[in-house]
């Protein structure tokens, strides 16, 4: 498949933000993407016509209930069937901040034995408490299974913000060492949190910005094909989005977020 | 016949509450003696049942599939007939 044969479809509902962006990323790099409304997709469109679904950042149905969950529901009560068939044909699905807590809440992430009925993990309030918007850095922990990342070599430290209140990943407690045991064995763990030299948060503020688990800021499903993660490369696109960029001499056309979208664009002109 | 569910959701023993820490610290502030709070949300649902057992049973689907995420939240639920 041609680069500009790729179709994206970016979900918005009342309250997503930052579709706008994630939106014209990818049309910066070749692919045509759109962005529908949940009822539009439901009521007149089909969304089997597209290759890649993203549910982008914000606070969809306002956070109702828990960040994420209402969104989740809507789309197994309405879009269920067209979903597991997009699933099952590996079409990539990216869940960005809220994105990420529609796809936890849905039991699509982790996903250790496919779909789950019910949420494996959480992303809970952030401690502290309160909405963090910031520069963080993540490491690259991938080995290869994540279609999003395999551009970028694993240990390498991105630059990207996060901007969330409710971000904190957990497992339950009485299986949280297995189930990151899990993590790894499958390499199903992408992001974590780190310092700019690489070195793991463990958990210190505000290098971990939220008190995530392992310091977890993003992980993929089985397949490698689901991914969802709290900072927003979107708004680590362009050279003039970087927070230093007036500091200095010479600034890269493009920030670290790119590499996601290019991994990706990559999988899909290869596979398709 | 209609049933009047509360289904009230509360974090797990042991996953920190910040709202709780904060409301318990102002608490102190404003001279109160308080040892902690807790924070959880109460939903009042109206159901149409033919029995208490199935309102009951209703209620239990509601909170497993929506109100309440396994990982975090223990959940508690109250039904009774409504008048």
């Amino acid at each position: 498949m041609k680069r500009e044969e790729i179709k994206v479809c970016v979900m918005r509902v009342g309250g997503t933000n930052c579709d706008a962006e994630t939106q014209r990323a990818f049309q910066e790099l070749g692919v045509q993407a759109e962005t529908l409304h949940l009822n539009e997709l439901i009521k007149r469109r089909n969304l089997l016509d597209y290759q890649v679904l993203v549910f982008p950042g914000g606070f969809s149905f306002g956070d109702y209930v828990r960040a994420g969950v209402i969104l989740a529901r809507w789309l197994s009560a309405e879009l269920d069937k067209e979903l597991k068939t997009f699933i099952e044909e590996n079409r990539p699905i990216l869940g960005i901040c809220n994105g990420f807590q529609v796809l936890v809440e849905y039991g699509l992430l982790p996903g250790f034995e496919g779909v789950s009925a019910y949420p494996e993990a959480t992303l809970a309030t952030n401690i502290p408490q309160g909405y963090n918007c910031r520069w963080i850095h993540l490491k690259h922990e991938n080995k290869g299974k994540c279609i999003f990342t395999n551009k970028i070599p694993t240990g390498k430290v991105l630059h990207i913000p996060v901007a969330h209140s409710e971000g904190r990943f957990l497992f339950p407690k009485e299986k949280e060492q297995q189930l990151l045991d899990k993590l790894y064995e499958n390499d199903m763990l992408v992001l974590r949190y780190c310092n700019e030299s690489g070195e793991y948060a463990e958990g210190s503020y505000p290098t971990n910005p939220n008190g995530s688990f392992h310091d977890i800021a993003g992980i993929c499903n089985r397949e490698g094909t689901i991914f969802g993660l709290m900072p927003h490369p979107e708004r680590a696109l362009y050279w003039w989005q970087q927070p230093d960029w007036t500091r200095r001499e010479q600034v890269p056309q493009y920030g670290d977020g790119k590499l996601i979208f290019e991994s990706l664009i990559d999988h899909l002109t290869k596979r398709f | 016949m209609k049933y009047r569910a509360k289904i009230e959701v509360s974090l797990k023993p042991g996953h920190s509450d910040p709202e709780g820490e904060t409301v318990a610290r102002l608490l102190k502030e404003l001279g109160y003696m308080v040892d902690a709070v807790n924070v959880s949300k109460v939903y009042n649902v109206l159901i149409d049942a033919q029995t208490l057992r199935e309102a009951r049973s209703k209620a239990e689907e509601m909170a497993k599939r929506l109100l309440a995420n396994p990982t975090k939240d223990n959940y508690t639920i109250s039904v009774e007939e409504q008048k």
